[in-house]
């Protein structure tokens, strides 16, 4: 449904977006996700003919819509903004504007707010003034604003960034159905990696203006293309080292000494980085404590964080670890700053990367 | 000082009593300047838009220039209004030298500096972000316009505010095009000034109130309709 083909955007001396490509399905759901400043927005309001390109192309269903720039193009796309932006006028006012623009009778106008103010949740705000919302009511506001005009596609730019835990449970579920029920075309920016694989089909992991990764949430969380793709999606745990030896698919790999053991299809004297979830790091007192496991690795504990139901583990055993336990398991096992530990996961449980990537 | 006292106590007794001279010049007053100040508006609104969503060369340069002229001396006006409509003046055969349309003419010139300059800073507050919604929307260049000017309109309405008082207080333009004719050009200014040199003081402070109390009502409404 839409391409997009290499673009590029220059902003002075700065290359905010350099040669990003993808192509979206017709009905799908897809997240950009990345850090704040990876150009994110920028791509969005690129699409919405916000802004020009310096290179490149987009089309929509084949028509390349910066050549075009017509308002028939225009107005087959929405757009959400981060920040909610209402007009000094009612609700009815704001969300009857892009039909006013499209020159709608008034009665067909009436209709069609009523029925988004529903789909929102907003029902009976006709005559409120849309200054005095909250956050949450008005980003529903600017979605509603935008779904009366019936758009074949939607595009959200971080648009439960500025809002309280409640107000995003109850836009994520909102663009969920708009997306499931009334198959609009969704591209949704966020730096929140969690949501994105909670409402995407596909996501983008955007790093310094182009895609270091597409692919569905599972694809990106257990084999991430890059280092900083792995970093993102929160594998902590990076081992740099060389293949040693290969036996049957499992290589063993001398990281500075110590041996791991993964599966990779590299052959022995390839330089690579393992990708280690600390979630796939089990910790016990004894070696024994994981008989079946490839790798056990004896060390100590270096520093000990609670984070909310989990405790988060750094442990020296010979390389750097970060494991994550429950803080019943951590009391039980009795682990302190300093303890001898023994950690150990499955080779299965690793992502191997070439070094050079 | 005792004539300070009894002017004001003349000034009050002819406006409780609606003196016929005294409304008549109020309300002639009142209508050219309300005129001018609509025309004003009418012209300033639509070139101050155009001008703070276009990109030209020296663009900031026009700003400046347009913003200096908020000092634009009244008897300049005059003056060149003059020069435009006096007889041997390239709109002489128009004969408006000495009518109210004529003062129309300079007042809306003496203020439409004021109007434009204004315009552009309301426009100019307005949230990116309002102007991005509306391009999405869909909206035609009319409709971005329209509706941006609807979106500052509060602030549009305070310079149009401004602009008449600028308009309803002046008097060089006032007394050189209009010449002060008694029943056909006097305003309150001209009457002020003239009635102050022939030494009716309390004719002129009950004009000055007069004009005073222009100013609040027209105020009052503006803040009425704001807060709303």
């Amino acid at each position: 449904m839409l391409r997009i083909d290499g673009i590029s955007k220059r902003f002075g001396e700065t290359d905010v977006l350099s040669g990003i490509s993808a192509d979206i399905e017709q009905g799908e759901f897809f997240t950009i996700i990345g850090p704040s400043g990876a150009g994110k927005s920028t791509l969005l309001r690129l699409i919405n003919l916000l802004d020009t390109p310096t290179g490149g192309s987009i089309s929509l269903d084949g028509i390349s819509i910066h050549s075009d720039r017509s308002l028939e193009v225009r107005r087959r796309m929405g757009m959400v903004f981060q920040k909610p932006a209402v007009f000094k006028s009612t609700v009815y006012e704001n969300i009857a504007l892009g039909l006013r623009f499209r020159h709608e009778p008034e009665s067909r106008i009436k209709e069609k707010v009523s029925e988004s103010l529903d789909l929102v949740q907003l029902g009976g705000f006709e005559g409120r003034k849309a200054v005095t919302l909250s956050g949450g009511e008005m980003q529903r506001v600017a979605i509603a604003r935008v779904m009366v005009t019936d758009p074949d596609l939607l595009l959200l730019d971080e648009p439960t960034a500025n809002l309280d835990p409640v107000s995003v449970g109850v836009i994520e579920d909102l663009i969920i159905r708009i997306n499931r029920e009334f198959g609009t075309t969704i591209i949704m920016s966020t730096h929140d990696m969690f949501q994105g694989q909670r409402l995407a089909h596909r996501m983008g992991v955007m790093v310094d203006g182009t895609f270091a990764q597409i692919g569905t949430s599972r694809e990106i969380f257990t084999t991430p293309h890059d280092r900083y793709v792995a970093r993102f999606v929160g594998i902590e745990n990076l081992i740099d080292g060389i293949i040693s030896s290969t036996d049957g698919g499992i290589a063993t790999i001398d990281a500075g000494g110590v041996k791991v053991q993964v599966v990779t299809p590299l052959s022995a004297g390839n330089r690579v980085t393992v990708c280690l979830r600390p979630e796939d790091i089990a910790v016990g007192l004894h070696p024994d404590h994981a008989e079946s496991v490839r790798n056990v690795l004896q060390g100590t504990v270096v520093s000990i964080t609670a984070m909310g139901p989990l405790t988060r583990l750094t442990l020296d055993c010979g390389i750097r670890l970060v494991a994550v336990v429950t803080w019943k398991a951590a009391e039980e096992l009795g682990i302190e700053d300093g303890s001898t530990i023994s950690a150990s996961f499955k080779a299965t449980a690793a992502h191997v990367l070439p070094l050079s990537r | 000082m005792n004539e300070i006292v009894s002017g004001f106590l003349t000034a009050l007794h002819l406006i409780i009593t609606l003196d016929p001279e005294v409304i008549e010049i109020s309300i002639r007053s009142i209508v050219i300047s309300l005129t001018a100040t609509l025309i004003g508006a009418l012209i300033a609104i639509p070139i101050g838009a155009t001008i703070t969503f276009s990109e030209f060369p020296g663009k900031r340069g026009l700003v400046s220039f347009i913003q200096t002229l908020y000092a634009l001396p009244t008897v300049l006006v005059g003056l060149f209004v003059f020069l435009l409509i006096s007889r041997a003046g390239p709109f002489g055969f128009l004969r408006l030298l000495f009518t109210p349309e004529g003062m129309i003419i300079a007042q809306t010139i003496l203020i439409l500096p004021i109007l434009i300059g204004l315009t552009i800073s309301a426009l100019s507050n307005i949230d990116p972000m309002i102007r991005d919604t509306l391009h999405s929307l869909g909206a035609t260049r009319i409709q971005f316009l329209r509706s941006i000017v609807s979106e500052a309109r509060y602030a549009i309405m305070a310079a149009v505010v401004l602009g008449f008082g600028r308009a309803i207080s002046e008097v060089g333009a006032a007394i050189m095009i209009g010449g002060n004719i008694k029943g056909h050009t006097r305003v309150l200014t001209t009457a002020i000034s003239l009635e102050t040199s022939m030494g009716n003081i309390s004719v002129s402070i009950a004009l000055g109130i007069i004009l005073l109390l222009i100013a609040l009502v027209i105020n009052l409404l503006l803040a009425i309709v704001q807060n709303r």
